[in-house]
């Protein structure tokens, strides 16, 4: 094999590219500086400069989320590595395949507490998929390509690199492709293909099943498969928050996403099913609520990638180890086959979830106050910016309206923080999805406080002509923690307020803050200015925008199952909810 | 609380030790004890972890295990068809009206003396843990000085080896 000599810098940039990597996020620091040399004169890898490494994770998962190829970001250690560690843990609860790349001191001062040195490895150990400390240049290829192998196969995650200066700056012989020595690493795509027959058989002897749809749809690019099954049952769907856009929102089989902000039919159907066909979903508590009463009627087919998560919360009557997209599609092929003799017949099933789902549709009210329904600014910005928009959610009331009221039609145009909640998300995770598909309408839908935690990377965008659009659902508040206070706390709203509306002090004007960072900047403040405005941000592309929504800050997030309740304590609305204790 | 043997076959990486007493630390699983040393293999070593789990099934900790990516392999071992061994070091106070006694109780469980003062004795001892525990309540009358357990080593009986499908 041809080899040529290169620095350890070089070989990292180099296996970058032959990887197809396109894009890395970064800022750079003194332990990561000789691998900031040749990323300089790379022709292939574009590297966008962030504000904060924490922006460089989010935009490394929005990149991920959006494309489904490996988000990269870079970084440099002790405090640039820590900075990753938000992004790396919401990275590793939601599956995103993500590289995080770290510069380590010297491998001969590592252990020193020598300047800047922090023990990234050890410290991410608990939230990363797994971690390579590299304090070898030879060892550079084998491990970039063992890190990507490891990100993007199985149940995708995060792989931390970290690289002691040393090795990026000694020389070796370089050779492409290297050897990947992960003996250990197996993960299973094709299932047994008796368990396809006995999920057939259970599903044919069902008479209440429903397809519990989660974001291992989404990671398995299954949507079409899905699609087709679902309509050869004729069973009815719900897709969690991670899942939204796995299965389309107009499809008359969608009953909406399930758990402690679903819809009404989606919670109830759950609760009533004899059969529960869980495709890439993780029985999440935000999805069950209390465990011990949840869908205690139902058996459960689980298909899962991660044999870990097969019976970790739920017991399972038909396990499936598999990719969802392998999984379904056998799955389609042994029911037709079994269909030539049975046939399943959900009528009575329906009669009752349509009466649901006549009875219970998503609404909300107008506000109190007179200002701006957060949920009506949310589902104009979905209707005006259609299917083929990607909204990337931060975390909040907004997040819950954004996923409830944005009709979603296909995969990967939803993206949000599901499994660690993680404020600040949306503006750079916005800002990766643009980059990653720029031909795409790209929304930050975002919450005043939210907003405040990474805003700064509208510098990067404006710098880096990344023309996102952010909608600030300013209710002025820390909405989602004030709901719970309404609710569970007497009304006490104990340091709940930020003082962003139009009638506080207004630190900080966002409209001001925006024209700062070089954004269009719009407030609207009623509801005859709000298609403008959107039509406005739609229009303009020389630059990002930020729209500051005005809105009602009483507004609270329907239905609701309180936290460690039973899912049969539905709420529909607040007026709608017998007695419980608040807990949490 | 149900006792397991689990067997880990990993790869000899830096940082697996770690990994697997943090795995048991963060899911919540009670390690009794964890040996580890090299194998018969090159790069391969080999840990033997006694767990305790309460109403946990053992199934989550194995898969949870298999996703580290330097585990190999791992084995529960049953107690009848495998053979599991502590080895223990005590050092015991002994006087001249003691020493004999103690003489005889390490004759009976077939230890060995390795180190005599006048005023104390080191033994060794090996066995399955029942014995080394058996062991301690007879020299414990004594007083015992010093205690060091190596936690248990177990293997297979019969002539399977557990690397033999693992390696290549
Ligand atoms: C404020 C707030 C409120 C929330 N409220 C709700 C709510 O009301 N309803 C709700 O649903 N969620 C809610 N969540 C989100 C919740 O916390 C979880 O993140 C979410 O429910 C988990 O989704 P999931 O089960 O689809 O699993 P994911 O986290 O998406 O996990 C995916 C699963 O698929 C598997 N997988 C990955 N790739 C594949 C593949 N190729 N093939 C097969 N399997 C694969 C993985 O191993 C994993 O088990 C809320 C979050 C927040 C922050
Ligand atoms: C980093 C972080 N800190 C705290 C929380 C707890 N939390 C969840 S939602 C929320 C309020 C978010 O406020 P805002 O962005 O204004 O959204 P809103 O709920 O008002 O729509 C808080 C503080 C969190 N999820 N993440
Ligand atoms: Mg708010």
């Amino acid at each position: 094999m041809a080899t040529e000599t290169l620095t350890g810098a070089q070989a990292l940039i180099r296996s970058l590219e032959l990887l197809g990597v396109d894009t890395v996020f970064g800022l750079p620091g003194g332990a990561i500086l000789p691998t900031y040399d040749p990323l300089m004169d790379s022709k292939k890898l574009r590297h966008i400069l962030v504000r904060h490494e924490q922006g460089a994770g989010h935009a490394a998962e929005g990149y991920a989320a959006a494309s489904g190829k490996l988000g990269v970001c870079i970084a440099t250690s002790g405090p640039g590595a820590t900075n990753l560690v938000t992004a790396i843990a919401d990275a590793h609860m939601d599956s995103v395949p993500m590289l995080a790349i770290t510069g380590q001191v010297n491998s001969f001062a590592i252990g020193t507490d020598a300047f800047q040195e922090a023990d990234i490895v050890g410290i991410t150990m608990p939230i990363t998929k797994h971690s390579f400390l590299v304090t070898n240049a030879a060892d550079i290829p084998g491990v970039m390509a063992a890190a990507y192998e490891i990100a993007t196969t199985g149940r995708p995650g995060p792989v931390l690199v970290d690289v002691a200066k040393d090795a990026q700056n000694a020389k070796f012989e370089f050779s492409w492709p290297p050897k990947i020595d992960l003996p250990g690493y197996k993960p299973i795509t094709d299932p047994h293909g008796k368990q396809v027959q006995a999920a057939a058989e259970l599903i044919l002897k069902s008479h209440k099943p429903i397809l519990y749809v989660g974001g291992g749809v989404i990671r398995a690019g299954a949507s079409k498969e899905l699609l087709k099954l679902a309509e050869l049952l004729h069973a009815p769907v719900t897709t969690t928050l991670m899942a939204r856009g796995a299965f389309p929102d107009s499809h008359p089989q969608h009953l909406g996403m399930p758990g402690m902000h679903g819809t009404v039919p989606a919670v109830t159907a759950l609760q009533k099913s004899d059969l529960l066909i869980t495709l890439g979903a993780r029985f999440d508590d935000r999805v069950t609520g209390d465990v011990k009463s949840f869908a205690k009627g139902a058996k459960v087919i689980h298909v899962d990638v991660d044999p870990a998560e097969i019976g970790k919360i739920r017991h399972a009557d038909v396990p499936i180890v598999g990719d969802a997209k392998v999984v379904i599609s056998m799955l389609i092929a042994e029911l037709e086959s079994q269909m030539k003799t049975t046939k399943p017949d959900y009528e009575d099933w329906w009669v009752f979830l349509n009466g649901l789902k006549e009875r219970y549709p998503l609404g909300y009210n107008d506000t109190d106050d007179g200002k701006l329904a957060p949920q009506y600014v949310i589902e104009r910005i979905g209707e005006l910016s259609g299917p083929e928009a990607i909204f990337a959610a931060g975390v909040g009331q907004h997040q819950m309206w954004s996923a409830q009221f944005i009709k979603y039609e296909r995969p990967n145009s939803w993206l949000n923080s599901g499994g660690a909640g993680t404020m600040g998300y949306s503006v750079p995770a916005a800002m990766g999805a643009k980059v990653a598909q720029p031909e795409r309408l790209v929304w930050a839908i975002d919450g005043d406080g939210c907003f405040q935690m990474t805003n700064q990377e509208l510098a990067t965008c404006t710098i880096n002509n990344i023309p996102i659009k952010v909608a600030i659902i300013n209710n002025s508040s820390l909405g989602m923690v004030r709901q719970w206070q309404t609710l569970f706390y007497n009304s006490r709203y104990s340091n709940t307020d930020l003082n962003t509306g139009t009638d506080t002090i207004m630190v900080p004007d966002f409209v001001k803050l925006a024209e700062s960072y070089g954004c269009l900047a719009i407030r609207v403040e009623k509801i005859e200015e709000v298609d403008a405005a959107i039509k406005l941000a739609m229009e303009t592309n020389d630059r990002p925008v930020v729209i500051d929504f005005i809105v009602g800050r009483d507004a609270m997030v329907w239905p609701m199952v309180p936290a460690g309740v039973s899912n049969d304590a539905v709420q529909y609305a607040r007026d709608a909810a017998p007695i419980w204790d608040g807990e949490e | 609380m149900t006792q397991h043997v689990l067997s880990l076959l990993v790869e000899d990486k830096p940082g697996i030790l770690t990994r697997v007493a943090a795995l048991f630390a963060r899911r919540g699983f009670n390690i009794q004890s964890l040996a580890v040393g090299t194998t018969e293999v090159e790069g391969v070593s080999r840990m033997t972890v006694v767990i305790s789990l309460d109403g946990q099934p053992l199934e989550q900790v194995t898969k949870q295990l298999n996703k580290l990516i330097n585990v190999l392999k791992i084995v529960e071992l049953e107690a009848d068809s495998s053979v599991a061994r502590d080895h223990m070091l005590v050092k015991v106070r002994t006087d001249s009206s003691t020493r004999s006694q103690v003489l005889e109780a390490v004759t009976l469980f077939r230890a060995r003396v390795i180190d005599v003062v006048s005023d104390a004795v080191v033994i060794e001892v090996t066995g399955d843990s029942a014995k080394c525990q058996a062991f301690i309540k007879v020299l414990e009358p004594f007083g015992i000085k010093e205690l060091v357990q190596s936690g248990a080593i177990a293997i297979s009986r019969g002539s399977k080896s557990m690397s033999e499908k693992v390696l290549r």
